[in-house]
């Protein structure tokens, strides 16, 4: 196995390290105090937008509002999301945030708020933040107040292959469980993959077992058992059993335990090249089956999740996220000003347009043009419920053991009742 | 440096000599002072980064395993040997440890008599032998990442290089999901790990062989010895050493084995394949249970230490000698 020795025995010092990195990174925390003498107020600007065209059309964007506020400097730091997470980590431990920095709302943005150094926008933002997408403002709202605000929002469907359908016989996706289960059957009748999965991700996995939980036991049952630290609901059982329902049939490509998502194997690149009927994911998923695959083109269309029979939940409600903005405590009124501009009409047409983020102010609606994209807008807009992405809402440890937990049920090595129990346990550890 | 304590026997006489003794005493003990500052002046950077690096947060992380603690400031919620107690009823850890084991024996029992095979086939006279001790060296210089993205591309199923040159000979059937079937994926793990450093163990054996004196093979030759024997009773013993350094490498890197895993499974598909380190970077990184983590990095740190003192003590101790400084009493 090679005189790997000392570069492990480094990683290993590398990962004790880190622990003593975080307090040592505390230290060089952001000077983020703006203001200078000639009354021009400078503001850290803190994204994880380091793709074109996204970085120069932001960058675009704050010359634009700096072109409006001439005592305003905007200051863009931007960071990969990995290192950004990694560094926001020991900000927040260090007590000091960026003016704005970028959030997915939910667990984090609690914790930090919790610290105390998240600014209330509740009131400074309630004139303009009211005409917003009531969904993409979910994330942000803690405890009734505003800690964020969106610009993008996103939620988790299922993305199927038209041809494939029609090929099968279907002609109407399924909206019940049981419908669904009846696709899955018909599909496998005319020996076509029904499901493509990328299980060793986990996280897509999770989807499902989310997703169900919703139908069954409701988005008021997910939310009590992170607050009770107690996921033994029997709605929750339930879930897991109609997973398991659906993974009796073996739905899923072969070798779907060992499948990546993005990479030319994987999730995407199996239902992007016509290898599999269904993908259950997010908003982004034509682009990177196009980009991992062929793509599907017009033959590609879009169904909500679909209900259980006799659940709590709604097929309106829907699974998703976005990323939003958040102020620190204390932050000058120009940051405030900024978001407002972020969140403007014009500034979200240009985001759809060039960017292809879901539009957040409902006007801008008219920059979409893609069908599926209409479609996952409208189910967005219609919603009646929102659960944010589980990983993001719960704390990192029971989201990770979510994942974990679902994946050892699709690969048949635990019960429905020994997933709500590792659950459970894991959030009492946490 | 002996010279410095034994009684300089040129100098004895005149110091005897010369009434105030005290000059040439002085001028020794400012040599050695000046010596001692010399050898601490070289060893304070290297110490000081060391102790920085290494050594402190070693402690630091010995410390946060008993510890419930997120990575957020410094650890204050101390749970005794909780982690511990914790990571020993794991049965993903257990696991870990079962495969860790499975690992090591596969590797001494396989992989490094299949590169000893090939380095006494290369050590013969042989057309071309540079180039395929040049090729079978060449994976090992991969880097782990690299060669976990190729071969997760060669294995995947149906689409893989790996069914299609099954397939092509008729041997279909033999393909199926590699790293995607729990009962398989650590035997395909492991024909990934021998292709990658086999020729690292190779190239150590073929060292090795290469001091073997041809005069002992000669004689043994002429005393009638077989082919076998010759192997057996000459070259094997002769190469014990180099045996021995291999052996130790290889278990030391089944135990801490990480990127290759982490990049083809992430040690699933459901734990089948996952090692004590990816645990810790599961823990450590995506669960932020650092205190956990850390407990698993001592365990780590403990077996790794025990073996590698237990090794040195017992099997390496004849290698050592001479080849170390001693601090034996006669210095010579």
């Amino acid at each position: 196995m090679g005189d790997r020795a000392l570069s492990r025995r480094g990683f290993l010092a590398a990962s004790a390290a880190a622990g003593l990195g975080m307090t040592a990174l505390s230290a060089c925390g952001g000077d983020s105090d703006g203001g200078s003498s000639d009354g021009t107020t400078t503001i850290e600007w803190w994204n994880i937008s380091t793709t074109q065209p996204t970085k120069s059309v932001w960058a675009g964007l704050a010359k634009k509002f700096e072109a409006q506020h001439p005592k305003v400097k905007i200051k863009i730091v931007q960071l990969e999301n990995d290192a950004y997470k990694s560094k926001m980590t020991a900000l927040t431990a260090s007590g000091k945030l960026p003016d704005i920095f970028h959030t997915w709302g939910g667990g984090v943005l609690q914790q930090q708020v919790d610290a105390g150094l998240v600014e209330d926008l509740t009131d400074r933002t309630e004139p303009w933040a009211d005409g917003l997408l009531s969904v993409a403002k979910q994330p942000y709202l803690l405890d009734k107040k505003t800690y964020g605000i969106p610009f993008d929002i996103g939620m988790i469907g299922f993305w199927y292959n038209k041809a494939l359908f029609k090929q099968a016989g279907i002609t109407t996706p399924p909206t019940t469980w049981s419908g669904f289960l009846d696709t899955v059957r018909k599909l496998k009748a005319k020996n076509i993959t029904p499901i493509a999965l990328a299980g060793k991700e986990k996280w897509p996995a999770m989807y499902y077992w989310a997703y169900l939980a919703m139908r069954t036991a409701g988005i008021d049952a997910l939310q009590k058992a992170d607050e009770n630290k107690d996921f033994s609901d029997p709605g929750l059982v339930q879930a897991g059993q109609h997973l398991k329902d659906l993974v009796k049939l073996q739905p899923f490509q072969k070798g779907f335990l060992g499948a990546s998502y993005s990479t030319p194997t994987g999730q995407a690149a199996t239902m992007g090249n016509g290898k599999a009927a269904m993908e259950l994911m997010g908003q982004w998923a034509p682009v990177v089956e196009a980009d991992a695959g062929k793509g599907l083109g017009s033959n590609l269309g879009f169904f909500p999740f679909p209900a259980v029979d006799g659940g709590k939940g709604a097929i309106t409600e829907v699974f998703g996220g976005g990323g939003g903005h958040a102020l620190r405590k204390g932050a000058p009124q120009a940051a405030v000003d900024f978001l407002k501009f972020f969140a403007s009409e014009a500034t979200d047409l240009e985001l759809v347009k060039k960017t292809g983020v879901l539009p957040v102010v409902p006007a801008a609606e008219s920059a979409l043009s893609d069908p599926n994209t209409k479609a996952v807008q409208a189910q967005l807009k219609g919603a009646t419920g929102f659960q944010l992405y589980l990983d993001q809402a719960y704390a990192p440890a029971v989201g990770q053991e979510v994942n974990d937990s679902v994946t050892a049920l699709i690969a048949g090595s635990k019960s429905p009742e020994q997933v709500t129990q590792s659950i459970t346990k894991t959030a009492k550890e946490a | 440096m002996t010279s410095t304590f034994l009684p300089d026997k040129r100098t004895g006489p005149d110091v005897a000599r010369t009434s105030p003794a005290a000059k040439p005493a002085r001028g020794r003990a400012r040599r050695r002072l000046l010596n001692w500052l010399t050898a601490v002046g070289f060893q304070v950077p290297a110490l000081v980064l060391f102790i920085g690096l290494v050594i402190l947060p070693m402690l630091f992380a010995l410390y946060a395993a008993f510890f419930r603690w997120g990575g957020f400031g410094m650890p204050s919620d101390y749970t005794g040997t909780d982690n511990f107690t914790r990571l020993f009823q794991d049965d993903v850890f257990l696991g870990d440890l079962w495969r860790c084991g499975v690992l090591i024996v596969l590797s001494l029992a396989l992989q490094l008599p299949f590169a000893l095979a090939m380095a006494v086939a290369l050590n013969q006279r042989l057309r071309g032998r540079a180039v395929y001790r040049m090729l079978f060296f060449a994976p090992y210089v991969l880097s782990e990442a690299i060669t976990g993205v190729l071969f997760s591309m060669i294995f995947a199923p149906d689409d893989g290089l790996a069914d299609h040159v099954l397939g092509s000979i008729g041997l279909g059937g033999i393909g199926g999901e590699w790293f995607a079937d729990p009962s398989y994926v650590m035997a395909t793990l492991f024909l990934v790990m021998t292709w990658k450093y086999f020729g690292f163990h190779m190239m150590l054996y073929l060292a090795g062989l290469q001091s073997v004196p041809a005069e002992l093979t000669e004689a043994a030759l002429i005393d009638g010895a077989g082919p076998w024997q010759r192997f057996r009773n000459v070259t094997l013993p002769l190469l014990a050493p180099t045996l021995r350094i291999s052996v130790f490498l290889s278990v030391i890197g089944s135990i801490q084995l990480f990127d290759l895993v982490w990049v083809i499974t992430q040690g699933g598909p459901d734990h089948h394949s996952e090692t004590m380190a990816v645990t810790m970077f599961q823990y450590g990184f995506k669960r932020y249970q650092v205190g956990y983590a850390s407990a698993i990095s001592v365990v780590m740190f403990g077996i790794c230490l025990v073996f590698a003192l237990a090794y040195q003590r017992f099997v390496l101790r004849r290698d050592l000698e001479g080849a170390t400084t001693t601090m034996r009493g006669d210095g010579k």
